[in-house]
């Protein structure tokens, strides 16, 4: 303890009194004694080594992770369009069966009109007077 | 070729040139003197440096754990002042003591480390802090009975808890006064503030503290 004159005139300056003196005296000492007991106590100490290792499982980790992502992205790009695809051959499979289906229906239409058209003219003539009657018959 | 570098022993006499710590012994060592040649000027340094080291790491490692009350955090910061201290050896000047010198460097970390952490809140929020009844804990027994003891150690965790409640420069200049014993003129050195404010802020340290033991903080 290097507490002086000088020291002591100080404090009186200050106003310390014994009660205040003392209680600084054994916050002094509290001090010194966990001071005194962790400077001596053996800490575990980080290496170089240990550190480098950490950090390059970090960067390890960390590229894993970045190369998972990129990857995951891409496979789920390539199968959208994947998807994409088939969905575009379905629906360009089904239009065309439907347009077959539309023409189809198309030439069975004419082809029952053409045969309507022609039965209905094509009387035969043994059948004309009457017919000619039908149709003065409907003008009236 | 310079001023002599003188190394004071701030428990000695005041003026020694010599530093007697962990059995080393130096000779008393001006820069002329040890002028031979780089090399065993270089090696010269180094074992004065030593030996400072050697004389005053406990009290920088005592004044950071009772200002941080972080013991990995007090060790880190100590390493760091003495490494500081190591580059800029050569620019020591031997105006103050080392221990003024190196104090002065603490402090300089401490507030560094603060505004720091102050500003990369995200980067690290956790804290190593000693409660403050576990810090009270240490006290040596000595020649007390258990109940002076135990007034003892309420004293001290009143005034841990005063302590804590101070502002940065106050607690500072309160731990350099009581726990290092230091003078004003030499806490005035190593905070860079005059006398006068020193005395103002041990002053303020001094009636919280006195409250806290009063009960009436």
């Amino acid at each position: 303890m290097r507490m002086g004159a000088n020291f002591e005139n100080e404090d009186r300056g200050l106003g310390v009194d014994a009660e205040l003196g003392e209680a600084l005296k054994n916050f002094r000492s509290n001090v010194h004694a966990w001071g005194e007991a962790e400077y001596g106590r053996a800490r575990q100490v980080k290496t170089v080594h240990e550190l480098s290792w950490r950090v390059a499982a970090g960067w390890a980790l960390g590229c894993v992770l970045a190369a998972g992502s990129v990857t995951g992205a891409l496979y789920e790009r390539h199968h959208q369009r994947e998807l994409q695809k088939i969905a575009a051959a379905e629906r360009a499979a089904r239009q065309q069966k439907l347009e077959a289906e539309q023409r189809a229906s198309k030439e069975d239409e004419d082809l029952l009109a053409k045969v309507d058209s022609d039965v209905s003219r094509e009387v035969p003539s043994a059948m004309e007077p009457l017919a000619q009657l039908m149709s003065e018959n409907e003008a009236q | 070729m310079g001023n002599p570098r003188r190394i004071v022993n701030p428990h000695g006499t005041g003026a020694s040139t010599q530093v007697m710590a962990a059995g080393i012994a130096l000779k008393p060592m001006t820069r002329g003197a040890v002028e031979v040649s780089t090399g065993q000027r270089t090696e010269a340094a180094d074992q004065e440096f030593s030996a400072v080291v050697e004389a005053h790491r406990l009290q920088i490692f005592r004044f950071l754990l009772a200002s941080t009350r972080d013991i990995d955090l007090a060790e880190t910061l100590t390493q760091e002042c003495f490494l500081k201290a190591h580059r800029n050896w050569s620019s020591f000047r031997g105006d103050s003591s080392a221990m003024t010198w190196l104090m002065r460097i603490a402090i300089n970390l401490e507030k560094d480390h603060w505004r720091n952490r102050r500003m990369q809140f995200w980067r690290h929020t956790r804290t190593n802090s000693v409660d403050l009844d576990e810090a009270s804990e240490w006290l040596p027994s000595g020649e007390r009975s258990a109940e002076q003891q135990m007034l003892a150690r309420e004293q001290v965790g009143h005034v841990w808890k005063a302590v804590e409640g101070l502002s940065g420069r106050q607690r500072t200049v309160f731990l350099l006064r009581y726990v290092e014993d230091q003078e004003l003129s030499e806490i005035a050195q190593a905070t860079g503030l005059s006398e006068g404010t020193v005395k103002a802020h041990l002053s303020r340290a001094l009636g919280k503290v006195r409250a806290h033991l009063r009960g009436k903080p």
